[in-house]
């Protein structure tokens, strides 16, 4: 008997090395022997601990599973409470396009062979028979922009680094997904860590760097652990070193880890802490792709922008870019969160209305009240009311709103949500995480805590000063923590001024 | 249990001996310490200092930019908070107060028989399953009362 239990930190979060544990006790008070696979979720945590069992006619589907339940999964599979049917005819998954994460849930995570038996390397095979420029323009072509926040297109960033001449370069992945709401490079890296290793090699190969580094955020144990072992196992077989799979190129990876900073997601600063030093942000030109770890040229890139590379070498660019709206190319993994009904991972191509992403995929609120907002893209991310429902799913869309898409996370909140309370908090995120280095940002954020505590005493005339404020950090700021913060805080303004009139809030009480 | 000076001197340059070679190593090194000692000891930056070629205010200033790093020792055990959007939908504030009047210590603090520090931490990539929480390294969703209330019996 096979049976999957993730290893997924939700998943163990929501009990499944209990459920584990109980699958492995019970196979052996029974006498069955049972091969136990930890893989990766799915991605529907509202199901987690959702165990699979392999049969003749495909994985079928139990969950929410408890410790308790697992011995009735030795008797009749069909009748069993949890019983979802096939995993793959579960709506959520048939809803989606699945190309970044299509072995994530599948697999076993640290499982070479079944890597390759479900289209690994088969990419990496491809880009070692092209020159450097054909890699990069295979990139471009794809249409792939970063998925780390700002979007930028990942060739033109691969062709300056490419083309820099120096005695080493560097491929450095952003793993510092500090974002709440955001759980998509986590995911990743537990359930499908191959798929990095071999868009990083492909980066090295492209742009001549022989070095990379996962720079990892501290918060993420579980993730830290599977990347290392993923990283010692493609080191042992050749994946990585001196040889890539013999083809005589070198690409070498390694993976560090952070030690709780926010900023440290910027790229400027996590190169530095990198370096070993403070987590300052530095000014921009000199450009990472120019001068970046070591003062080499580098390309620094999100997880899922990297992770993203194997399958667009394995199908083609053109693939890649068919799917999609506007300028924004392909699938993005949607990470649904906070109070909502169907929350997890869903990768699909940009263009759902944020609407549709609310209220069909989600199914709403947890709690079943209406929906009050949704803040898109992290902290740094605006708060979306439902008149907005219909803006779709794309980088210029979510900013013709005065919003971003960020790393694509969206976290619902319900009709108790205090939207001044949550202006104030973005303005202390601030505060605590800045970095330090220019005024606006470190002196500005404090100001705007006190502002909105001004605000919230029934000082109404304080409004237009924390509007000022925000105009000041947002021109004043060097990076986007101090820059974007206004953000969060002006659209909680805007859209749900009742929230910043006492008066107001008191009748409607 | 107090460290001397040389037992500290000897331990931390084996980890820098371990870390020999290798590129921006100081982030590594003090993670090493922190594993060690559960914190980094003040008598081990001037060693650090010395062997990187850094002044010993170099060495504290990259320590003192980071959250995670502790100049004392935590308490037996540490609990983590998420604080985060995401978890403040599910209700993370109302968890914390509660945890913080349960342990009758605040955010940074210890309880009085040191064996719970109370700590909080933005997002643990547990926000659909919120609020979520961190006990010695091991992440726990879904954190209402009652689960706190066994988080804090269990480490008792
Ligand atoms: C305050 C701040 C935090 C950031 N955090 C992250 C992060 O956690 N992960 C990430 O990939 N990019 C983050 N970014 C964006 C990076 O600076 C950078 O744009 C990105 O790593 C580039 O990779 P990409 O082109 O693949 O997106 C952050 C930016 C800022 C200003
Ligand atoms: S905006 Fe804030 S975090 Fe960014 S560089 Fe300035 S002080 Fe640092
Ligand atoms: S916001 Fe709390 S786990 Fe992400």
């Amino acid at each position: 008997m096979k049976i999957y239990v993730p290893r997924d930190a939700a998943a163990r979060g929501l009990g499944a090395d209990d459920v584990a544990a109980a699958v492995l006790a019970e196979a052996a008070r029974r006498g069955v022997t049972v091969d136990l696979v930890r893989n990766g979720s799915r991605g529907m945590v509202w199901l987690e601990p959702l165990l699979e069992v392999a049969t003749d006619g495909g994985r079928l589907a139990f969950g929410p599973m408890t410790a308790a339940e697992v011995p009735a999964l030795f008797d009749d599979l069909a009748s069993h409470p949890r019983a979802l049917g096939l995993t793959e005819e579960l709506p959520w998954l048939m809803r989606q396009t699945r190309l970044t994460f299509a072995r994530v849930g599948v697999i076993d995570p640290l499982s070479l062979s079944e890597y390759e038996a479900h289209g690994g390397l088969v990419g990496l095979r491809r880009a070692l028979g092209m020159d450097s420029a054909a890699i990069v323009a295979e990139v471009t072509d794809s249409g792939l922009r970063g998925r780390g926040g700002a979007g930028f297109p990942t060739g033109i960033k691969w062709k300056t680094v490419a083309e820099a001449k120096a005695d080493q370069k560097y491929i450095v992945c952003n793993a510092d997904e500090g974002d709440s709401g955001t759980f998509a490079d986590r995911m990743l890296m537990e359930g499908d860590p191959f798929t990095l290793i071999e868009g990083m090699v492909i980066a090295g190969i492209a742009t001549g760097a022989t070095r990379g580094y996962v720079y990892m955020r501290s918060e993420y144990p579980d993730a830290i652990e599977v990347m290392t072992e993923a990283v010692a196992i493609a080191h042992k077989v050749g994946l990585l070193g001196a040889s890539v799979l013999g083809s005589g190129r070198t690409f070498d990876m390694e993976v560090r880890t952070g030690a709780g900073a926010y900023v440290c997601g910027e790229e400027t600063s996590l190169l530095n802490s990198l370096e070993g030093k403070r987590g300052v942000v530095r000014a921009k030109p000199p450009l990472p792709a120019l001068q970046g770890f070591m003062g080499k040229p580098t390309v620094v890139n999100n997880v899922i922008s990297l992770a993203t590379i194997p399958v667009i070498f394995e199908r083609g660019a053109a693939f890649y870019r068919d799917f999609g709206l506007g300028r924004s190319r392909g699938t993005i993994p949607l990470q649904i969160a906070g109070n909502v009904k169907y929350g997890g991972l869903f990768e699909a191509a940009f263009g759902h209305t944020l609407g549709a992403i609310v209220n069909d995929i989600g199914g709403g609120t947890a709690t079943g009240r209406p929906v009050k907002a949704v803040q898109v893209g992290g902290p740094l991310g605006a708060y979306f009311p439902p008149a907005l429902f219909d803006t779709p799913f794309g980088y210029e869309e979510f900013g013709a709103k005065e919003g971003l898409i960020g790393h694509a996370g969206l976290v619902i909140f319900d009709d108790t949500a205090d939207m001044l309370k949550q202006a104030r908090f973005a303005m202390e995120f601030c505060a605590i995480e800045s970095c330090g280095k220019c005024t606006p940002c470190r002196i500005g954020a404090v100001r705007g805590v006190e502002t909105v505590d001004r605000i919230a005493k029934g000082d109404v005339a304080a409004i237009p000063l924390l509007t000022d404020l925000c105009a000041t950090m947002k021109s004043g700021s060097l990076c986007a923590l101090g820059g974007f913060t206004p953000y969060p805080v002006m659209s909680a303004l805007t859209h749900f001024p009742d929230d910043f009139r006492p008066a107001m809030k008191e009748a409607a009480e | 249990m107090t460290q001397t000076s040389t037992e500290i001197a000897a331990r931390v340059g084996e980890i820098l001996t371990a870390h020999e070679g290798m590129e921006g190593p100081l982030l590594p090194i003090l993670h090493a310490i922190q594993n060690a000692y559960g914190y980094v000891p003040r008598d081990a930056l001037p060693i650090i200092a010395k062997h990187l070629n850094l002044t010993r205010a170099e060495v504290h200033g990259v320590m003192s930019f980071y959250h995670d790093f502790r100049e004392d020792p935590a308490g037996k055990h540490v609990l983590k908070l998420c604080r985060a959007e995401a978890c403040q939908a599910m209700g993370a504030d109302r968890v914390a107060a509660h945890a913080q009047n349960r342990l009758g210590i605040e955010w940074h603090q210890t309880t009085k028989d040191g064996r719970i520090t109370l700590e909080p931490v933005f997002c643990l990539g547990l926000c659909a399953c919120a609020p979520a929480a961190l006990v010695d390294g091991k992440v726990v969703g879904r954190v209402d009362e009652a689960r706190l209330d066994a988080i804090i019996e269990g480490v008792r």
